[in-house]
């Protein structure tokens, strides 16, 4: 029976196995004892055709409600913000898409290459000397920053806020025991935190991870924190939101050792949570510390400019059990995305889409205390593009019944944080405008309460 | 070519981002804000797109033709899963959206859960690990929550590693706090009985290895195998690799592995997108069930999909929300173009290897003189010891002939390793056409072995200096620093 | 431009491919010509510190080609007195001249008596013929 993806034809197999000196394509797996032979079909549906294959999968994907299917304000580390059309122009490209890793670099300088642009673009953004090729995401990245940690200072102690990711820090902890690693958290106070506690904390530290802006959305003292780190020489590590580049300072500039963060934001889809990349920068004196690909720059035989994969004595298919990750396959497919995205933005277009979630934000803040009378859990603080604000009662509740309104209106803070049910965190992008705004207001003003 | 920061000029963009009128002002404390802006490139759009299509003529992928590395397994990537992956109810759903409001995803996750445990022929999946490696330590960990359930993990140190694993297996064995155990390959190509028989005891906690091994050949004494690692009470993990090879025929379950983890961007052609992303799955007996990472994808009595997050002696997260969802819609969608023909697609594998080495076997060196699997490893000991021709020079002319090479020095244990894996989405025609290169090859390599001495002669650039790169790192464009060199 | 192939007679050697030469309490180690040959051209030394202690048969820094990093295994254990900053500023030096401005570190040894358990040259060639 043939198969769209298969080739071969009945006289191609003939005269191949004669070639190969067998009679059958049964007597190919002769070495295998009769013992572990299946000996029967799988037991699996039917194949499916293009046509029903692409039936069957419109059918499960429209029990999804999606973002062009409800407004919604949900953000809590994934947010919706607009992706051009370019992008997928670019990641569509099969030369791109249906490409290995670079490992033979005269077949891969266009990889390559986009693996250096992008490694610029990180430490533009970050404010850092050397960037990888990407790590899976904004949670693994930050469990790799603790290895890096451990072997830079020696110390086995990460201390990390409570007001950074639940997720990140959740992965941090399932990560620890075999890095032999011990995690403290610092607690929030008021929504961010408190940098005496920090530094008190960071004492034998091999590295205090913070948040900017931080799970709730209100931006932490970042250059106070990072002082008390380095006070403790600790090494400070800022988890942070690649679109708030634009208007909030790069780590590398107020004293951070590593900057990374999930790369989504920025110029990928939201996909029910991935693929998407995350970005890892250092500065300099970490080079060799590295985990993941590193792209460099050189000349071939003819002086001409090119580009390799470096530095791969830290990576697992050399150094081994020495490795500095078992990292092979990354995201690079996404990281270019990241890298479109950037192109596309320029330094004026992030600062733009920075200050326009930041006014958009404080717009929904003023119009949820104005019209639907909620209160905002940490007034005090300055926030980006979520805050967090009281629903008066549980907030999934009130969640089930504003989406029966055809509006999804944040993350229930709850589950992660205690004494938060009541408490909502609500995401506002570029993508929204004061008319949607004005909707939530209105939808809570009904439910909530 | 240009740098895209060489094509910048201060002023121009590509984006518009619209701003509402008559929003209030917020700021950003004045010991917050940014400084100086980053050095973003600068272009109108059309320069971007040109730029990128521009960068993507000087890359190969399986797309432009014959892509044999070894272990990589890359087959063709069908363009529908494209187009599926970019319905609105898949690219625009929010992973925190309610369980009600994504019972579509649930549902394929779910589906493709059942189906990985009916390839591997084991009881519970995860689906969350983001790549093989990934999958490994994720397995690792298992391993060691499995053990300290049974307060035998302070006793059980060890990971059994065969010589000719990939070096993934070793790294993640360091990453989960194990110590590695080497296990030496006989003179057939398989693990040294009587070595490992000296080498598991008490002290192991499991085997590690990919069956096929790396060099292609299926371990013929996998009965035996079980046998001493079940009577040391000690577990058995499957890098699944190389599961091309046996999709259907055989499986790892049935081996006696209690944990695999499945190649998403290998065996079940997830695009590899110039080096991710990927997907690493994995599957475990029933007893290993409990440890798995939260939360758990399930389906209730009513039919219903869910996420379990009752699951007090998982070993956490790995990673965040389910996992890469985008990969699973592609890797379900292509499953489902095959349904039990999954034997034919490791069948024709496993023909399309055979034929290759049969064809190639004279030429070159063969390491263990059997039948291959998917895969076979080829030696160029002999070009070297007698034209001064290395794997490398082999590598570099078939990039002349219009072949991406296989993979070269690897496994360890061969020298002059070439590691050939043609999959089976090729047609006969392209593989008598790399069999006719690399017999040529090896005539020029008597011949006039400065042709592959000074391979590759018609790419964008010619033999890259590593030792300078690795010297004297240069990871990111110097800006004011370094100019653009002449003619580029 | 590497060397050719040599093993100084007036050396001591460790079958992990290092070298040491003893004079008066002091010893200077490096890696054999083998080692270097093997590696490639070396592209980083990491060092110990001055001061820092190395123990026999156990690594006391690391040398790295393009394609592989290896321990540097000391054959003697002792006080690091020195080490050669211009094979940390020109790893390639171990390459061209092995056994001389290719050295990597000076030791006082803690305990002269390991010099004993050290190969000969001749001894030391049975190890580089069967590898």
């Amino acid at each position: 029976m043939t198969h769209p993806f298969l080739a071969l034809t009945e006289s191609d197999r003939e005269e191949m196995l004669r070639t190969i000196g067998v009679s059958s394509i049964e007597e190919l797996f002769r070495d295998l004892p009769a013992g572990v032979r299946l000996g029967r079909d799988l037991d699996l549906e039917p194949a499916l055709s293009e046509q029903e294959l692409s039936a069957h999968l419109a059918q499960l994907a429209a029990r999804n409600v999606d973002t062009t299917r409800e407004l919604s304000f949900l953000g809590a580390g994934i947010y919706d913000h607009y992706v051009p059309a370019v992008v997928d122009t670019v990641l569509q490209r099969g030369e791109f898409l249906t490409a290995y890793t670079p490992y033979q670099p005269e077949m891969s300088q266009g990889v390559l290459q986009s693996i250096f642009e992008y490694q610029t673009a990180i430490c533009e953004l970050t404010g850092m000397d050397v960037s990888n090729a990407s790590g899976y995401d904004g949670e693994t990245v930050a469990a790799d920053a603790c290895y890096i940690a451990k072997h830079a200072t020696g110390r086995t102690k990460i201390v990390v806020t409570e007001a950074t990711n639940p997720q990140v820090r959740q992965v941090i902890k399932t990560y620890a025991p075999g890095f032999g690693l011990e995690v403290v958290e610092v607690p929030h106070r008021q929504g961010t935190t408190d940098v005496d506690a920090l530094a008190a904390a960071a004492q034998d530290a091999a590295a205090v991870i913070f948040q900017q802006p931080n799970f709730f959305g209100c931006l932490e003292p970042a250059p106070d924190l990072a002082a008390a780190a380095n006070d403790a020489d600790a090494l400070p590590i800022a988890h942070v939101d690649p679109l708030s580049l634009g208007i909030l300072e790069a780590p590398g500039r107020y004293g951070c050792a590593i900057a990374l963060g999930e790369g989504q934001a920025a110029g990928n889809v939201m996909a029910y949570g991935g693929p998407h990349y995350g970005f890892l920068a250092a500065r300099q004196d970490f080079i060799r510390r590295m985990p993941g690909r590193i792209v460099g720059e050189t000349v071939d035989t003819e002086g001409k400019r090119g580009y390799v994969l470096t530095l791969q004595t830290r990576e697992q298919h050399i150094r081994r059990e020495k490795a500095t990750s078992n990292i092979t396959t990354n995201q690079t497919l996404l990281a270019l995305g990241g890298l479109v995205y950037l192109t596309w933005l320029g330094p004026q277009g992030l600062r733009e889409v920075g200050e326009t979630c930041l006014a958009l934000a404080e717009q929904a803040k003023r119009r949820l205390q104005e019209r639907a009378g909620l209160e905002l859990l940490f007034p005090e603080r300055p926030t980006f593009k979520e805050f967090a604000v009281r629903v008066g009662r549980n907030a999934r509740d009130v969640v089930r019944d504003a989406r029966a309104l055809g509006v999804h209106p944040g993350y229930a803070l709850g589950r992660d944080y205690e004494g938060m049910d009541d408490v909502l965190l609500v995401a506002v992008t570029e993508k929204r405008t004061p008319d949607e705004i004005d909707r939530l207001a209105d939808v809570l003003a009904e439910v909530a309460q | 070519m240009k740098l895209i920061y060489e094509k910048s000029q201060a002023g121009r963009r590509a984006s518009v981002i619209p701003r509402p009128e008559g929003l209030p002002v917020a700021d950003v404390p004045e010991e917050l804000r940014r400084g100086e802006p980053p050095r973003l490139p600068e272009v109108p759009e059309f320069e971007l797109v040109r730029h990128f299509t521009e960068l993507s003529t000087r890359n190969f992928g399986i797309d432009n033709g014959f892509y044999p590395l070894g272990s990589c397994t890359m087959k063709y990537n069908p363009r529908v899963n494209e187009r599926l992956v970019m319905l609105p109810g898949f690219a625009q759903l929010h992973p925190h959206q309610e369980e009600d409001g994504a019972q579509g995803a649930l549902e394929l996750e779910w589906r493709l859960q059942e189906i990985l445990a009916e390839v591997t022929g084991l009881d519970g999946v995860s689906l969350q690990p983001a790549a093989g490696s990934q999958g490994e330590l994720t397995g690792l960990m298992l391993v060691r929550a499995y053990f300290e359930d049974r307060g035998e993990s302070e006793q059980r140190r060890k990971v059994v590693i065969p010589d000719t694993a990939h070096g993934t297996n070793p790294a993640s064995v360091t990453m989960a706090g194990y110590e590695l155990t080497p296990v030496r390959t006989d003179a057939r190509g398989n693990i040294d009985v009587e070595d490992l028989r000296g080498k598991v005891d008490e002290h192991t906690a499991a085997l590690m290895v990919t069956n096929p091994s790396t060099l292609g050949l299926f371990d013929e004494n996998i009965e035996q195998i079980k046998e001493i690692f079940r009577s040391a009470g000690a577990l058995m993990y499957y890098d699944g690799a190389n599961l091309n090879a046996v999709c259907g025929i055989s499986r790892p379950g049935d081996m006696g592995f209690d944990i695999v983890h499945i190649n998403l961007h290998k065996t079940f052609s997830q695009p590899h997108g110039g080096g991710g992303p990927g997907g690493g799955p994995i599957a475990v007996r029933k007893q290993l069930e409990p440890f798995l990472p939260v939360p758990a994808v399930v389906r209730r009595d009513d039919g219903s999909f869910a996420l379990d997050y009752e699951r007090p002696k998982s070993i956490g997260k790995v990673r965040g929300f389910t996992g890469p969802f985008g990969v699973f819609v592609r890797s379900y969608a292509y499953i489902r173009t095959y349904g039990p023909q999954l034997r034919e697609m490791s069948e024709t594998a496993v023909l399309n290897a055979n034929y290759v080495l049969a064809r190639l076997k004279g030429a070159y060196d063969l390491p263990f003189d059997r039948l291959c699997m998917h895969e076979f490893v080829l030696s160029a000991r002999s070009l070297k010891r007698d034209h001064g021709a290395t794997a490398l020079d082999v590598a570099k002319r078939l990039m002349d002939y219009g072949f991406h090479p296989p993979t070269i020095y690897f496994p360890l244990i061969v020298a002059e390793a070439l590691m050939i894996e043609p999959t089976e989405t090729e047609t006969k025609e392209t593989l008598d056409a790399f069999c006719d290169a690399m017999l040529a090859i090896a005539r020029e390599a008597a011949e006039d072995v400065t042709l592959l001495k000074e391979a590759p002669h018609d790419r964008p650039v010619r033999r890259l200096d590593e030792v300078r790169a690795a010297k004297n790192p240069v990871v990111k464009y110097g800006f004011d620093t370094t100019k653009a060199p002449q003619g580029v | 431009m590497a060397a050719v192939e040599s093993y100084p007679d007036d050396l001591k050697y460790h079958e992990e491919h290092d070298w040491a030469r003893i004079e008066g309490d002091e010893a200077v180690l490096g890696v054999t010509w083998f080692a270097a040959d093997a590696l490639g051209e070396l592209v980083h030394f990491e060092p110990p510190e001055a001061g820092a202690t190395v123990t026999k048969d156990t690594s006391y820094g690391e040398v790295e080609s393009v394609k592989a990093v290896s321990d540097v295994i000391a054959p003697l254990s002792g006080e690091v007195l020195e080490v050669n900053q211009k094979v940390v500023d020109a790893p390639e030096t171990v390459n061209e001249d092995p056994y001389g401005e290719g050295w990597l570190i000076r030791i006082r040894m803690s305990d002269a008596s390991e010099a004993d358990a050290l190969l000969d040259v001749s001894a030391y060639k049975n190890v580089v013929a069967n590898q």
